[in-house]
């Protein structure tokens, strides 16, 4: 593997702006290893050979003509449930399987703007609807330090690229967990910033008032450069929000002196066993340690958090999904009537994961009993937003795990509500539409498993306090180095 | 709170599925167990709670009633799995 691609965003952006290294040359090499490991860990379901070639001579042509651009030659893996024009694009489903999009999200064309390179689109669960991408209908996705378990999920296939080095930023959306969860299990930063930050224009939605795109990184900083990059109002996208975006990356604040860092009261991390328990403490110490004066908070509705989103993100889910009715595009399958037609369409196209959703959010929204499931998960998704609310009185950030174990083994989730169940700590920051963050906080051998496993520690803070958020990490980042402990299990990578 | 059993079969057709036996059992039980765990809603006090349909603040966006470039009729054409000249072909709706 040629050394220049182990680097951070920030550090190949250094080289290409500084014409030491070229974006074609990066290109070829990053393309080059993507052949020697895909074959291991899976995370593409499409290589883009020509338009990452094509691209890389654009950077370097603007580079030679005097342009400095902050994510010059940098290689990208998209979430193959963001479109680019051209390209094939698939959200891991039968139903969208040969789909070509026609044009290309906004914060896709945003990273491209700033000098990213294509490299691929990356696997992830159908529709985005998973914690382990093994409900992607099109590819399996290994995690790259341990190759018998998974990578996360729902955006998996992005952080795999990004752990074994076939991409230095991986684009993925989250909805419940699905950034930060598989920043968690693949040693990575996965940051989701404020809900309405990043444009949803061009991302084929699951659940709209949940899904947010965001960056998976090595770095904290390359988090910051990506997000800066993508991040920003645009009139595609109603639900973007119109206030100026204030630079995350650089200049950052060496000690978390004259914070509170607020510790969660019903998160006993006891009940995550003493490996967990142990690394969780050391972690929040280590933000003692920093500056930061910790305070206990609490989040009494937490608990709620995981029996709401599955109402709220069906019944969204359900409506969204109506427009694959095998008309405009994707696959049809032939029927007696129309009706016929719809009704084989979706059972052909879609996976069992997309059907329960569909079913159960069919079911909360139908007469008689929305008021019951729908309208009262609404409710309770106050409750949840005003504890932060009330924690934030208290405290700058909070601190607290970004899942409750390192990645499993494939298969080790058959029931549906087990699965579910991994998105615990994550579900309620997006639930309150806050910015959060996994960042690496240490390694544990799992029961069974030979090699250790990275965790993550999950922060966030109010809405729009990327900055803050950004800054809490970088200087836990700096203070600990976690993610330099281990390298992944490959032989491309260890030789 | 809701406490009947999901009508899968009812549910289906809401949602323009087609379920096979096994699918109708599986998912029938696995969504039963759902329901029961989102059940536990019911033990929030949340008479004077509004609901929240979206956590920021969000308003209704519009835009000169103006003509804008906007995808080709091809393009968009071309990804219909069957076509006829410039138009989507769909099963016959209206019965003769």
């Amino acid at each position: 593997m040629s050394e220049i691609i182990e680097r951070s965003a920030a550090g190949i952006a250094a080289q290409v702006n500084a014409k030491q290294a070229g974006a074609l040359e990066i290109a070829e090499a990053t393309l080059a290893h993507v052949r020697s490991v895909e074959g291991e860990v899976g995370a593409y379901l499409t290589v883009l050979d020509d338009l990452a070639r094509a691209q890389a001579r654009r950077v370097d042509e603007r580079i030679r003509a005097g342009e400095h651009l902050p994510l010059a030659g940098v290689p990208v893996a998209v979430k193959d449930n963001m479109c680019l024009e051209g390209t094939r694009t698939t959200c891991g489903s039968k139903i969208l399987e040969n789909w070509i999009a026609p044009y290309t999200a906004t914060a896709v064309a945003r990273i491209l703007e700033a000098g990213g390179i294509p490299i691929g689109k990356a696997n992830c669960d159908e529709f985005a609807m998973g914690s382990s991408c093994e409900n992607s209908a099109l590819g399996v996705t290994r995690n790259p330090y341990d190759l018998s378990r998974v990578p996360g999920g729902s955006s998996g296939g992005s952080a795999a690229a990004v752990a074994s080095y076939e991409a230095a930023i991986g684009l993925g959306s989250d909805t419940g967990g699905s950034i930060r969860e598989p920043g968690a299990f693949c040693n990575l930063v996965g940051f989701k910033p404020t809900y309405g930050r990043v444009s949803r224009y061009g991302l084929i939605a699951f659940a709209s008032s949940l899904d947010q795109i965001g960056p998976l990184t090595r770095t904290v900083e390359d988090a910051a450069l990506a997000y800066d990059a993508m991040g920003g109002y645009d009139p595609m996208d109603s639900t973007s929000i119109n206030k100026p975006l204030e630079p995350t990356a650089g200049s950052w604040r060496d000690d978390l002196r004259g914070l509170r860092v607020g510790i969660v009261r019903e998160f006993d991390t006891k009940t995550l066993g003493a490996d967990l328990d142990t690394i969780y403490r050391k972690a929040y110490a280590d933000l003692e340690r920093l500056g930061a004066e910790l305070v206990e908070v609490s989040l009494p509705t937490a608990d709620y958090g995981v029996p709401t989103y599955y109402l709220v993100a069906p019944a969204e889910c359900s409506s969204n999904l109506a427009r694959f009715d095998g008309v405009r595009y994707g696959l049809r399958v032939d029927g007696a009537d129309v009706r016929a037609m719809y009704d084989s369409t979706r059972a052909a196209g879609f996976g069992p994961e997309v059907k329960r959703r569909i079913l159960i959010g069919t079911h909360a929204l139908s007469s008689g009993y929305y008021d019951a499931y729908y309208v009262r998960a609404q409710k309770a998704r106050t409750l949840i937003a005003r504890d932060f609310e009330r924690a934030f009185a208290q405290c700058d950030a909070i601190a607290c795990p970004a899942a409750s174990c390192p990645a499993f083994v494939f298969n080790a989730k058959s029931d549906p509500y087990s699965m579910y169940l991994m998105d615990y700590y994550t579900i309620p920051m997006a639930l309150a539409g806050l910015p959060a963050l996994s960042v690496p906080c240490g390694w544990a051998t799992p029961e069974g498993g030979s090699l250790p496993m990275p965790l993550g520690l999950q922060l966030t803070t109010p809405l729009f306090a990327e900055r803050l958020l950004l800054d809490v990490a970088h200087a836990y980042e700096a203070a600990t180095g976690h993610a330099a402990a281990h390298r992944p299990a490959l032989g491309a990578v260890r030789a | 709170m809701a406490n009947d059993a999901i009508d899968i079969r009812y549910v289906a057709k809401l949602a323009r599925l087609a379920l096979t036996d096994d699918e109708i059992e599986r998912f029938g039980k696995q969504l039963g167990d759902l329901l029961g765990h989102v059940n536990a809603l019911a033990d929030l006090d949340i008479a004077s709670v509004p609901a929240t349909a979206q956590v920021v603040e969000s308003r209704n966006v519009t835009r000169d009633d103006e003509l804008r470039p906007c995808l080709d009729r091809e393009t968009v054409l071309s990804a219909a799995p069957q076509r006829q000249g410039g138009f989507f072909r769909v099963p016959r709706i209206i019965a003769e």
